[in-house]
């Protein structure tokens, strides 16, 4: 059984028992204690279910490289799957279930898949499930789904109730890893003068080197590691984070740290997680190494685990996997863990030692305790079942028979090491093979190369390849007096501490145990364990001709798992390479991606969520419009009131009131979203003649001019009415959505290609406050106003005739007013300072009641222009549209000689005369023709189609005429005057609707004019 | 007229810093040569600041000069006089290719005191905000998480925050959410 030791444990704090739940199940552990290493204190072993066959599984790990122990904790909105038990600190009340079983992680059904195994084997689903198609949606994929997976998707009508945040930092030197190595880079590197950042993602410092043992200058290691963080936390430019993963390395120094900061200590209150968003001129990566797994069958059976990770329960946090401990290995290191289990009380069966010559002291130091060691030996297989009972021992170098079985509860196995190079991959630093140990190691001539060609990743200690204590702190020092080097600080010989480790004997590659193991035994043998990925997957991808590393691990799913990996890498591509008689460096790797380990949406999503999940733009008369009915519209970032509802009125009703007051009386816009650019300089004029279509250089001050933007290859951009104010300056109005990007329009052309012109372009959008006021009674509103303010700016026809404005007084208010309209009513566009915005349209509100004042919204403005045929933006226009598609040819200057979109206006398709053209459409039976719908043409295209000559633009119901009324654009429209064509709608309807010319309203202008 | 409200209309808020509406400002934007004597004694004129350098804003009684761009500063005004000295800047500059113009209104305006003011803006904005790298004096027109915004560093160690008028809201509850109270970060 799995238990808790009753000496050791240097993380654990006894006095402080600690209550949680595993599968329901009442359970105890301590403070300092991890989810896992809890659970094996409570004797539970087996923690989920695999993800392909549902075998049982336990922990195998004790940090991030975990595959298997994978839990859903917490419940309501704070649940989350798939969380790592090796990863997960204890705390009170924690809830924690295992997953992929049904009903229970005991007995699950699905456990089937086993006995299954050998027909679900690489490249499945993709041999199985293909044909008959229709079956893969409704049959296939939701089994598939139910079966195979990991913990079940969160609510999606629950909201996660924590708090996320960013935050932004600059170091000269990143130190990724608090171990021994990090410690040492962070101390020479920080006694060069370098702002130094050093970031731990356990809780802990040090790394395996309290475990592991050995010395440092004379003392054991953690006292050097206590008297180093010392000296650190002393220095200035010297900032320590624990808790905080470097989870990806980014081009230009770039890191990304992820804190979690109450994952430990829910209720806390404050952020959950915080996502470093570093920069940095050097990163050293001391990110330490992985043991490899040793790939015998039975390799996953519970209780089965890396030596050193036993190693790291027993010593960090007091528990013992098992009473009766086999310990399998190719290297010396495992021999640690047998002694550190001998010294904890824990019986050693067997130390399996495949190479035949053994290993060198730290063999000695064990059969010197007594303990049996056999040499040229391997495990044949581990029983199956829901944990460790009997191991078969048998030669290494042979099929596996003759096997010797013996009783034991836990195996410790050892594969030899992996450096973790996943930082220094990230952004293009290239690996050697080195063939003595057996991994891929870091070639420093070729690191990941920064904006002047250099190397901005140092990798050093054991992810640089290096073993024991001794060489990991003289490379760590090194590496980081070279890090601030290439920062640019002073170079400063930093003398390394002093480690000593007992010296270990050569480690032998062993990738298969036994050697030639038969295909029984590789059919339970596994490489992948989060993705149910065995030895015999591998090889029969090689054998159906997969050769590329990259598309056997997409074809088996080897590595493809939340783990990425971490364990199973290393051995897949050595039986890869062995199945294709080619070299493990010949074969390669796969590709190290970000993140290093799964961070959460959260923190990727930071501070925005809730009020502030995106700005919502706001306009001065917001609140107001909000208080009295707006049903918002968004429109770009900003809120607009689509319609004013009134209490029981639908939204089709308020519009239709909107409508016929704003004809009858008198109905008030809020237009403050409109882009208002200013436009100065000498060259203005020039400039502007290039930008619109129309000529603007020419337009008198004091008056308007609609004008028209096409984009260079002549498709319309924006529009909208240009004031002249002055000699050299010009208020171009734009759409909603054009304030910004016409902007930048603008300052491109100024910036790029006309440089020498001289044209300053300012942004005012916002400065103004724009109120539309608009009706039959606007003049005698704002006369209203003048009049009870005692004076103000003259608003009549000959005083400010129509297209022109004029600055001045209304209502006490300093405005500048516009006669322009967009409805086709007498109309007056009144811009005051964004600050008495509301205080101005209160202003009118109530002058305005004697008049039947009404506000209106987006869809009115629509519906009076589209009765008056005045176009959108968006609308009659969505990028492939030409100002002739509109009928717009007297905006288009003739005496110009160049204006952006004028030699695009010249291409054969855009002089085509089958292009279609804008008309208006009115159904015959008067009801409203659907929007986007298509005019049917004779016959059917290439494709089976059928032919469409038009299509709808604009389709609203006119309160004002009683019925619907539409733009289209269609084929030869403008000669076919009076036809009658049809729309198919989706539903089956077809509407038939006569062409007409678009301006439905007023079509001699006389209202607007008075 | 009216009395002018700004877009968040006073409000505060107090975590490890305090932020709050820094009310009306007059802001006006000029752009134009900066190495000119003429704009330099117009910019003088109407804020009692020197024209600053890059990413510096030069303060002064009653009013600042802010840098922008190469060829855009931010001047700043009182409110009420913003009008006013934006006409003067522009009869000062007659003679240059210059644009002045009052965005007083276009803005809203925000302070951030106390000691974890530097890491509720580096929160939002990439931004080096440590002391060893961002002094008083300091300038950056940048960004604050979704939205545009440009920021200081007072001489008492505050910062003030600019931005569009639109966004005023978003920016306020923005700094107060990254202002929580138990969201210290320890990293100055």
């Amino acid at each position: 059984m799995s238990t808790r030791l009753a000496k050791q444990g240097r993380l654990i704090d006894r006095s402080k028992q600690i209550d949680f739940t595993f599968n329901g199940k009442r359970m105890q552990g301590y403070a300092g204690d991890s989810l896992a290493s809890a659970l094996l204190a409570n004797d539970q072993m087996m923690m989920g279910r695999s993800f392909k066959y549902h075998r049982p599984r336990g922990v195998v790990a004790a940090g991030s490289e975990e595959p298997n122990a994978l839990m859903q904790l917490g419940s309501g909105d704070r649940y989350e799957p798939n969380q790592r038990a090796t990863t997960t600190e204890l705390f009170s009340g924690l809830t924690a279930k295992s997953q992929n079983h049904w009903p229970s992680l005991e007995f699950d059904v699905m456990a089937i898949n086993n006995k299954l195994s050998r027909f679900l084997t690489a490249g499945f689903y993709y041999k199985m499930f293909i044909h008959p198609r229709p079956l893969w949606k409704h049959l296939y994929e939701p089994i598939i789904r139910k079966s195979a997976g990991l913990g079940e998707a969160p609510d999606n009508e629950l909201k996660d109730p924590d708090t996320y945040e960013h935050f932004y930092f600059f170091a000269d030197v990143v130190v990724v890893g608090g171990g021994v190595a990090g410690l040492q880079s962070a101390k020479a590197a920080a006694l060069s003068g370098a702002k130094v950042l050093v970031l731990e993602q356990n809780n802990h410092w040090g790394g395996r080197a309290p475990v592991d043992g050995g010395t440092i200058d004379g003392d054991a290691p953690e006292v050097w590691i206590e008297k180093t963080l010392d000296a650190l936390r002393g220095m200035k430019n010297v900032t320590l984070r624990d808790r905080c993963m470097a989870s990806g390395v980014y081009d230009h120094g770039y890191v990304l740290g992820y804190e979690r900061l109450t994952d430990h200590a829910p209720g806390q209150g404050g952020p959950r997680h915080r996502l470093w968003r570093i920069r940095t001129k050097q990163i050293v990566t001391a990110t330490g190494a992985i043991e490899r797994p040793l790939s015998f069958a039975g390799n996953d059976v519970p209780g089965v685990m890396l030596a050193a990770s036993m190693r790291d329960y027993v010593v960090n946090w007091g528990v013992t996997p098992g009473q009766k401990v086999v310990v399998a290995t190719n290297n010396d290191d495992a021999y640690r863990t047998a002694l550190c289990l001998h010294e904890a009380g824990v019986e050693v069966v067997r130390v399996v030692d495949a190479r035949d010559t053994g290993g060198g002291a730290l063999m000695e130091a064990v059969r010197e305790k007594g303990i049996r060691v056999e040499l040229g030996r391997a495990i044949a297989r581990v029983k199956d079942g829901p944990r460790v009972t009997k191991v078969a021992i048998c030669a290494q170098n042979g099929e596996g028979g003759a096997q010797e079985e013996i009783d034991a509860d836990a195996v410790a196995m050892s594969g030899g090491w992996s450096p973790v190079v996943h930082l220094w991959s990230h952004c293009g630093g290239k690996l050697n093979w080195d063939k003595e140990n057996a991994f891929f190691r870091p070639d420093p001539a070729r690191p990941p190369l920064g904006d002047n060609g250099e190397g901005f990743v140092i990798a050093t200690g054991s992810a640089n390849g290096n073993l024991g204590l001794g060489a990991v702190l003289e490379d760590a020092a090194v590496a980081g007096a070279k890090a601030a080097e290439c920062a640019g600080f002073p170079a400063k010989a930093v003398a390394a501490a002093k480690g000593e480790s007992m010296t270990e004997a050569a480690m032998e590659p062993v990738w298969l145990m036994p050697a030639k193991a038969d295909i029984k035994l590789r059919m339970k043998t596994w490489l992948d364990y989060q993705n149910d990925v065995k030895v015999s997957d591998v090889q029969l991808a090689a054998r159906e001709g997969y050769e590329s590393v990259e598309h056997t691990k997409r074809y088996t799913t080897l590595g493809m798992a939340t783990d990425q990996g971490k364990l199973s890498n290393i051995n897949g591509l050595a039986i890869l390479a062995d199945s294709l008689n080619s070299e493990i460096p010949q074969v390669g790797t796969t590709t190290f991606r970000p993140p290093y380990h799964p961070i959460s949406m959260g923190a990727i999503g930071g501070e925005a969520r809730g009020e502030i999940f995106q700005p919502v733009r706001k306009t001065p008369i917001y609140d107001w419009n909000d208080a009295n009915g707006a049903d918002w519209e968004p429109v770009g970032q900003w809120r607009r009131p689509f319609a004013y509802t009134r209490s029981g009125e639908s939204r089709h009703d308020a519009v239709n009131r909107e409508v016929k007051n704003t004809r009858e009386n008198l109905g008030l816009l809020d237009a403050s979203t409109l882009g208002k650019l200013i436009v100065k300089g000498p060259d203005a004029g020039k400039f502007l003649d290039m930008m619109y279509t129309n000529m603007m250089s020419t337009l008198k001050v004091g008056k308007c001019r609609y004008g028209l933007m096409c984009s260079e290859n002549g498709f319309l951009s924006d529009d909208g009415v240009v004031a002249r104010i002055d000699e050299d300056t010009w208020l171009c109005h734009t759409t909603t959505g054009g304030a910004d990007s016409i902007h930048a329009h603008m300052e491109e052309w100024l910036q790029t290609e006309w440089w020498d012109w001289k044209v300053y372009v300012a942004n005012v959008t916002e400065q103004y406050a724009q109120v539309a006021v608009v009706g039959p009674k606007a003049r005698k509103v704002l006369e209203k106003l003048n009049a009870q303010a005692g004076g103000g700016m003259d608003l009549s026809k000959d005083a400010l005739p129509f297209m022109e404005w004029r600055d001045g007084q209304i209502g006490g208010f300093e405005a500048r007013a516009y006669r322009i309209s967009f409805s086709g009513e007498l109309s007056y566009e009144i811009a005051v300072a964004a600050s008495e915005g509301q205080a101005f349209w209160d202003a009118l509100m109530e002058a305005g009641k004697e008049f039947n004042v009404m506000p209106y919204g987006t869809e009115t403005l629509h519906i009076l222009r589209a009765e008056k045929g005045f176009i959108m933006i968006g609308d009659e226009t969505d990028g492939t549209v030409i100002p002739q598609d509109l009928n717009l040819q007297w905006a288009l200057s003739k005496k110009k000689e160049d204006y952006l979109g004028k030699r695009a206006h010249l291409r054969s398709h855009m002089a085509d005369p089958d292009r279609w053209k804008l008309v208006g459409l009115e159904t015959v039976d008067g009801s409203v023709l659907p929007d986007g719908a298509y005019a049917k043409g004779n016959g059917i295209n290439a494709n089976g189609q059928q032919n469409v000559i038009g299509r709808v633009t604009s389709t609203y119901y006119s309160a004002t005429l009683g019925r619907g009324i539409a733009m289209g654009l269609v084929k030869h429209g403008p000669k076919r005057m009076g036809e009658v064509i049809e729309f198919p709608g989706t539903d089956g309807k077809i509407f038939k609707a006569k062409i007409v010319d678009p301006v439905f309203y007023d079509k001699e202008g006389e209202k607007q004019n008075v | 007229m009216s009395n002018p409200v700004t877009a968040t209309n006073g409000a505060a808020f107090t975590g490890i810093a305090t932020v709050k509406d820094a009310g009306l400002q007059g802001m006006i934007t000029l752009r134009g040569d900066l190495a000119s004597k003429t704009l330099q004694a117009a910019v003088k004129a109407a804020t009692g600041a020197e024209v600053p350098g890059q990413r510096k804003v030069s303060l002064a009684e009653g009013g600042a000069a802010a840098w922008m761009s190469p060829d855009e500063l931010l001047l700043l005004v009182p409110y009420e006089e913003a009008v006013a000295k934006t006409a003067e800047l522009a009869e000062a500059l007659k003679g240059e290719h210059a644009l002045a113009a009052n965005v007083s209104d276009a803005r809203s305006f925000f302070s951030i005191t106390g000691e974890g003011a530097r890491e509720v803006l580096a929160k939002i904005a990439p931004v080096d905000l440590s002391p060893e790298s961002f002094a008083p004096g300091d300038f950056r027109r940048s960004r604050t998480a979704q939205v545009a915004a440009a920021f200081w560093l007072q001489e008492d160690g505050s910062f003030r925050v600019v931005c569009f008028r639109s966004v005023g809201v978003y920016m306020f509850n923005l700094l107060s959410n990254a202002a929580h109270p138990q969201s210290a970060v320890g990293a100055y």
